[in-house]
């Protein structure tokens, strides 16, 4: 089977948004801030960066944080703050931003496709398709638990590899 | 402060009380689960509580102007002080109570946290968007627990219908609004609990007949929880809770 790149309305929103920014070099400086838990996708991947806008000198940086306990948020918090302040902008400010609610809609492919390579299934919408096994492709996989390692993930099991793997939760 | 903002004031730390408490009773399953998938799932489901609360409380801290912070209005009250439902401090007793427990709340909180979403105070409906989506997925799990452990061994199904039983006098709370509520439905801000008692009751029961168990029932019902007069087990799950701040005031990780 081929797979069709597709890029969710709610991604394109996002992206758009990027492009139009006049903040260009900030956006690419926080590309290096990643996951502390997953580190091969950034907070832009992840859908959690959402905005940058600076005004006489001040940089401020809108997150909207993933699960309400996620830990990582914190952590996210002071990377933004010491990759700014490497890049000498001292001035920084953190906004986190509730609503509307962070959705693994707003993953970048990028984002789905490391998760992917990295071994964890990325997050899929489609209802009633079985989860494809990120190790050996297989779709005959299986439910271990709702919850695996981080709030974000669950737990599944190939059983054609019979390996087990995360599954980033929908949401 | 004005009344209208110490009614608001006081239903949010309602709201952050009740997800806090029943965070920290979550969380004393960790390391003593039946498996470790379930561990996992359940400090999960704790934190998302925990998560639910720190946004509650913080934004109670907002309200006083920073009077006291987050923290401090978590771990330096007493007992009389917190508005928490009385269902959500009862000890975790077996796996079978917790997950009738999670199972009785997630069905309410679901449904109430859909409606709140719609507050017309910005930030409670903010917070109420986040739960709403934590809330489907930990109903998805408890309800799969009841019924496999209702319809599961003999064993089992005496142990969850044991639980029910045990709970049922603290169900009446889940429905009954305070003052501060009362004032706040009419500005459309907090969400009005007699109503969700039908919808309720139908869900749960058609659950409970699935899982071959019996609706408990009505024997004696007890409230308190919301004008600060809690159970024998709340103190003792406080001194836990609150011991590092008391100790070492202020101590960060």
């Amino acid at each position: 089977m081929t797979n069709i790149p597709v890029v969710s309305a709610e991604f394109h929103e996002r992206f758009a948004h990027r492009e139009a920014s006049g903040n260009k070099a900030i956006w690419a400086l926080l590309d290096q801030v990643k996951d502390p838990e997953i580190p091969v996708i950034s907070i832009w991947d992840l859908g959690v960066l959402q905005d940058v806008n600076a005004e006489q000198g001040k940089i401020s940086v809108v997150i909207t944080p993933t699960y309400s306990g996620c830990p990582a948020m914190r952590e996210i918090e002071q990377d933004i703050h010491s990759v700014l302040e490497q890049a000498a902008y001292p001035n920084v400010e953190v906004i986190s931003r509730l609503a509307p609610a962070w959705t693994t809609d707003w993953m970048s492919p990028e984002g789905r496709e490391r998760l992917k390579e990295y071994g964890i299934a990325p997050p899929q919408r489609v209802a009633g398709r079985k989860l494809q096994c990120p190790q050996c492709g297989s779709s005959d996989t299986t439910l271990i638990s709702e919850f695996g390692s981080t709030s974000c993930k669950a737990l599944y099991k190939c059983n054609d590899c019979l390996e087990p793997f995360d599954y980033f939760k929908c949401i | 402060m004005n009344g209208a903002r110490q009614k608001l004031l006081d239903f949010v730390i309602a709201q952050a009380d009740d997800a806090m408490v029943l965070g920290q009773r979550l969380s004393e399953w960790c390391s003593n689960a039946p498996y470790l998938e379930e561990d996992l799932a359940l400090t999960n489901v704790a934190l998302d509580y925990v998560g639910r609360a720190k946004m509650f409380y913080e934004y109670a801290s907002k309200l006083e102007a920073g009077k006291r912070s987050a923290d401090d209005i978590a771990f330096l009250r007493d007992g009389r002080d917190f508005r928490n439902l009385l269902i959500m401090e009862l000890p975790i007793g077996d796996f079978a109570f917790s997950m009738a427990r999670q199972f009785l709340v997630d069905v309410f909180n679901l449904e109430y946290m859909a409606l709140l979403q719609q507050s017309s105070d910005a930030e409670v409906a903010a917070i109420a968007g986040k739960a709403v989506k934590e809330s489907r997925y930990h109903l998805r799990r408890s309800h799969e627990w009841v019924l496999r452990l209702g319809d599961g061994t003999e064993e089992s199904h005496a142990r969850m219908q044991k639980g029910l039983d045990e709970l049922w006098g603290y169900i009446d709370e889940l429905f009954v609004n305070t003052d501060a509520e009362v004032a706040l439905i009419k500005e459309g801000v907090a969400i009005d609990r007699a109503l969700l008692r039908d919808s309720w009751s139908n869900q749960v029961e058609a659950v409970l007949q699935e899982a071959t168990l019996s609706k408990p029932g009505v024997e004696w019902t007890v409230t308190g929880g919301r004008q600060g007069i809690h159970t024998e087990h709340f103190g003792h799950m406080l001194a836990e809770m609150q011991f590092l701040q008391r100790a070492y005031p202020g101590l960060e990780w």
